[in-house]
C-alpha cells in the first residue's frame, strides 16, 4: 500500500461519490506505475522520448555563471513539448487512464500549460478531453486556450470567483463527480488527494533523475543548490525528488510574491501565493496542506502575475518537507519576476515562461545562497505569457524590459 | 435514540436543507423558522465555505450571498442560538471550516472545539461532505464525546467494504446520494434515484425488517436527497422506501428567486412554507402507498 500521508499532511478529503474512483486509482497508480504491470512504465518512458522529446539537456548558463559567480546549469524542461515540464504528468496520467480503461478525460488548468499539455496527450492518445480553465486565466493565456482547441480539447470557461486555478479545480471536481465512472481527472500539479501527490510526483521525477545524472557528468559533483518555482509544487517536486536524500544540496521552492506578502482579511484576499512560506495548515482540494486562508478557515483569492503560481494552496508533500526543514520555501515578487523574465531573455536567449521567471529572480537576488554550483529548473518557455509581459511590463519602470516602441512608431506604450 | 434518530421515528421524516444567511441574517432566520412551521421534521443548516465543490450552482450562489453578507463560523452558531424552531438541527459544512475552528478555551487545530461550540450552540448533528470515512475519526470522536451525531453519503458508486466503513461510523441518518454529481433540483427522479432505493431495500434485509431495526440503537434511517423538487418526487421516493427525504436546492431556488425579484422576506418565507407542506405531504402519501410490511414484534 502507498502512505496517503506525509506526516500530517496529505490524505484524502474529497466527496464521498468519488472515493470509489481514487480507490481504483490507487490500485492503478500500485500495479502500473510501483510495478511496471503490462509494461505501463516503459510505454510511458518510450511515449516520453519519442512523443514528448525526452531527455531534455542541462545546459551550463554562460552568462549568469559569470554574473553570479557560480556554475550554473539549467535543466530545460521548457524544450520538453509543449514548452513545459507538464506533459511528463499529462501523458502518465492520459497513459494511465488508458490502462485503467477510462474513455473521457477532464483536467483544470491555470497558464494553460497543463491544459495544452492534456490536450495534446489525449489527442496523441486518442481520448476525448475537456479542460476547465477560469476566465480571468483564458484572457490572461490565450495562445494556450488555441492550443487546446486546436489539439481538439473542450474548453470550458469558469466564470465564479476570481476565475482563476482554483475555481477551475472546483469546477473539474464536480464534472468528475458527475462522471466518474467512465472519467479521469488529471490533476496538474502535486495536488489534490491521495494517490495523486505521490503519482504526479513520481511522472515529473524524470526532471531530477536525469538531472542529478548530467550534474555530475558536467561538472563532476553534485550541485550545493536547486531551485524551482512553486505553484502547486509539480516541476517543483520533479526537479528535488532525486536530491531529497542527498542532505547537502539545498532545495528552495520559489513562490510567487505577488504584489505583497501582507494579507487583506477583511476582502479575503491575499496578494500573492506563498502558500509554503506563509500559509497556513487546512483542508482544500482534498488534502491537508499549507494554505492561504482567513482566520474563520475561507480560502483566500490568491494572486500572482503568472497564472501557473497563482493558487492558494500547495502540494501536501512540500508542504511537510518545509516543516522538515528539508525544502527552504523563498519568495519573489511580481516586479521581480518580471526583471528576471526581461534578464534571462536578453541574457541567456531564453524566454522563460513568467512561472520560470520566478526561479531566477531568487538566484539574482541571493547570489550567495547558490553555492558553487546550482541547477536551476526551467519549467517552461514564455511564448504564452508573452502579451501579458508586454501589458505588465508597460505598468511598470522596469530596468531590464526592452522599450516596444517598434509597434507604435515610437510613441511608446 | 439521538432526538435526530427519533424525527424518523413515526413515519417519513421531511428534511429540508438551507445556507445560513443567505441572502441575510434576518430574512433567513425568517426562511429557517417558515420550513419549521411547513412541517419539517429536520433541518440542515448550511455553514457556508468559500468552496463548496460538492454543490451545484443554486448552493453555490447561496453560499456566495452569504459569504458576501458576512457570515461566519462565528455568526453562525449565533445565529443557531437564536433560532426560535423545535426541531434538531444539523449542521452542513466543509472540513476546512470545522478544522480551523478555535475558541479562546482552545487554541488547537481539529474538530473538537468546533464540535463543542455547535452543540452548546443547539447543533445535533452534521454532514460534511468532503469527509469520507477514511479521514473521520477524529470528527466522529468529538461528536461521541459531545452526544452529537454524524451523517454520512453514501454514494450511487458506493458499495462492498466502503458501505460498511461508512455503517460502521454513522449515525443519525444515512443521506443516501440519488444520483452522480452535484445537488440541483432536477425536474425527473432519476434512474439512478431507483437504483439508489434498491439499494437500500438490499440493506434493509434483515430479519426484523426496517422498522424493528430503527428502534435499534444502531439502526439508522435512510434519507434520499439530491435533485428533489416536488411532492410528486417525495410521495415517490419514500414509497420506494426511503425513511426520510432530504431537499435543498429546490428550497434556495426560492431564496435565491425572491432575493433577485426584490420580494419581501415574509412573502418569499410564505412560498417556503408551502413548498415545504408540499414536499412533507408529499412524502406522507408515498408512506401511505408502500406496500404494508409484513407484521412483526
Ligand atoms: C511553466 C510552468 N512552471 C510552473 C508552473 C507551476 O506549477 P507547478 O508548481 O505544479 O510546477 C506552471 C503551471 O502552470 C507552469 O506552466
Amino acid at each position: 500500500m502507498s502512505t496517503s500521508k506525509f506526516g500530517e499532511y496529505g490524505g484524502q478529503y474529497v466527496p464521498e461519490a468519488l472515493m470509489p474512483a481514487i480507490e481504483e486509482l490507487e490500485d492503478a497508480y500500485e500495479r502500473y506505475v510501483l510495478d511496471n504491470e503490462d509494461g505501463f512504465m516503459d510505454e510511458f518512458r518510450r511515449r516520453l522520448r519519442d512523443f514528448g522529446g525526452r531527455p531534455t539537456p542541462l545546459q551550463h548558463a554562460e552568462q549568469l555563471s559569470e554574473r553570479y559567480d557560480a556554475e550554473v546549469y539549467l535543466k530545460r524542461e521548457d524544450l520538453l513539448h509543449g514548452g513545459a515540464h507538464k506533459l511528463n504528468n499529462a501523458l502518465g496520467q492520459v497513459l494511465l487512464a488508458k490502462y485503467m480503461g477510462k474513455d473521457r478525460i477532464v483536467a483544470e488548468t491555470g497558464a494553460g500549460q497543463h491544459g495544452t499539455a492534456t490536450a495534446m496527450a489525449a489527442a496523441h492518445l486518442g481520448m476525448p478531453c475537456e479542460v476547465y480553465m477560469g476566465e480571468r486565466d483564458i484572457n490572461r493565456q490565450r495562445p494556450n486556450v488555441f492550443r487546446m482547441r486546436l489539439n481538439g480539447a473542450a474548453v470550458n470557461t469558469v466564470t465564479v470567483g476570481r476565475g482563476t486555478l482554483k475555481e477551475a479545480i472546483n469546477e473539474t471536481m464536480r464534472d468528475w463527480a458527475t462522471n466518474v465512472e467512465d472519467t479521469h481527472y488529471v490533476i496538474g500539479s502535486v495536488v489534490g488527494p491521495h494517490p495523486f501527490p505521490v503519482m504526479v510526483r513520481d511522472f515529473q521525477a524524470v526532471i531530477s533523475e536525469e538531472a542529478r545524472e548530467q550534474v555530475r557528468e558536467r561538472a563532476g559533483r553534485p550541485p550545493d543548490s536547486v531551485l524551482a518555482c512553486a505553484g502547486g509544487g509539480s516541476n517543483t517536486m520533479g526537479a528535488f525528488h532525486g536530491f531529497v536524500g542527498d542532505e547537502d544540496v539545498e532545495l528552495y521552492a520559489v513562490e510567487a510574491g505577488g504584489s505583497s506578502l501582507e494579507v487583506d482579511e477583511e476582502e479575503g484576499v491575499a496578494p500573492n501565493s506563498a502558500s509554503l512560506s506563509t500559509g497556513d495548515e487546512g483542508v482544500l482540494h482534498g488534502a491537508r496542506t499549507k494554505l492561504l486562508q482567513d482566520s474563520n478557515g475561507q480560502i483566500m483569492e490568491s494572486h500572482s502575475v503568472s497564472s501557473g503560481l497563482d493558487y492558494a494552496g500547495v502540494g501536501p508533500e512540500l508542504a511537510h518537507l518545509v516543516d522538515e526543514e528539508r525544502v527552504t520555501p523563498v519568495t519573489v515578487d511580481d516586479d521581480r519576476a518580471l526583471e528576471a523574465f526581461h534578464r534571462l531573455s536578453q541574457e541567456e536567449g531564453i524566454i522563460p515562461a513568467l512561472e520560470t521567471a520566478h526561479a531566477f529572480g531568487f538566484a539574482h537576488e541571493n547570489p550567495e545562497q547558490l553555492g558553487d554550483v546550482t541547477v536551476i529548473n526551467v519549467s517552461g518557455r514564455g511564448d504564452k505569457d508573452l502579451e501579458s509581459v508586454i501589458e505588465e511590463s508597460a505598468k511598470r519602470d522596469l530596468s531590464a524590459a526592452p522599450d516596444m516602441d517598434v509597434f507604435d512608431g515610437g510613441a511608446g506604450l | 435514540m439521538s432526538r435526530i434518530g427519533e424525527a424518523f421515528a413515526d413515519g417519513p421524516a421531511f428534511v429540508p436543507y438551507l445556507a445560513v444567511g443567505d441572502p441575510d441574517y434576518e430574512s433567513s432566520t425568517a426562511y429557517v423558522e417558515a420550513l419549521a412551521h411547513g412541517g419539517a421534521d429536520v433541518i440542515e443548516l448550511g455553514l457556508p465555505f468559500s468552496e463548496p465543490v460538492a454543490e451545484g450552482p443554486t448552493i453555490q450562489g447561496a453560499v456566495t450571498r452569504a459569504l458576501d453578507a458576512g457570515m461566519t463560523p462565528g455568526k453562525y452558531f449565533e445565529f443557531v442560538e437564536e433560532l426560535d424552531v423545535d426541531v434538531p438541527l444539523v449542521c452542513m459544512t466543509y472540513y476546512n471550516l470545522i478544522y480551523q475552528f478555535t475558541t479562546d478555551d482552545d487554541e488547537r487545530k481539529g474538530p473538537r472545539p468546533f464540535v463543542e461550540r455547535a452543540a452548546e450552540a443547539g447543533i445535533e448533528g452534521f454532514v460534511v461532505p468532503d469527509l469520507p470515512a477514511e479521514e473521520a475519526d477524529p470528527l466522529r470522536e468529538a461528536c461521541d464525546d459531545h452526544g452529537l451525531d454524524l451523517v454520512f453519503i453514501v454514494a450511487p458508486t458506493t458499495e462492498g467494504e466502503r458501505l460498511e466503513r461508512i455503517m460502521d461510523r454513522v449515525s443519525g441518518y444515512v443521506y443516501v446520494q440519488a444520483r452522480l454529481g452535484v445537488t440541483g433540483a432536477r425536474d425527473d427522479v432519476s434512474d439512478r434515484t431507483d437504483d439508489a432505493l434498491g439499494r437500500l431495500e438490499d440493506w434493509d434485509v434483515s430479519e426484523q425488517g426496517p422498522e424493528a431495526r430503527r428502534t435499534e440503537s444502531n439502526g439508522v434511517p435512510k434519507a434520499v436527497g439530491f435533485g428533489i423538487k416536488t411532492g410528486k418526487h417525495a410521495e415517490r421516493i419514500v414509497e420506494g422506501g426511503a425513511d426520510g427525504v432530504i431537499v435543498g436546492s429546490a428550497l434556495v431556488d426560492i431564496v435565491a428567486e425572491g432575493h433577485r425579484e426584490g420580494r419581501p422576506a415574509e412573502a418569499v418565507a410564505a412560498d417556503l412554507e408551502a413548498k415545504a407542506r408540499e414536499l412533507k405531504e408529499g412524502a406522507a402519501s408515498g408512506y401511505a402507498q408502500r406496500v404494508p410490511e409484513p407484521e412483526h414484534t
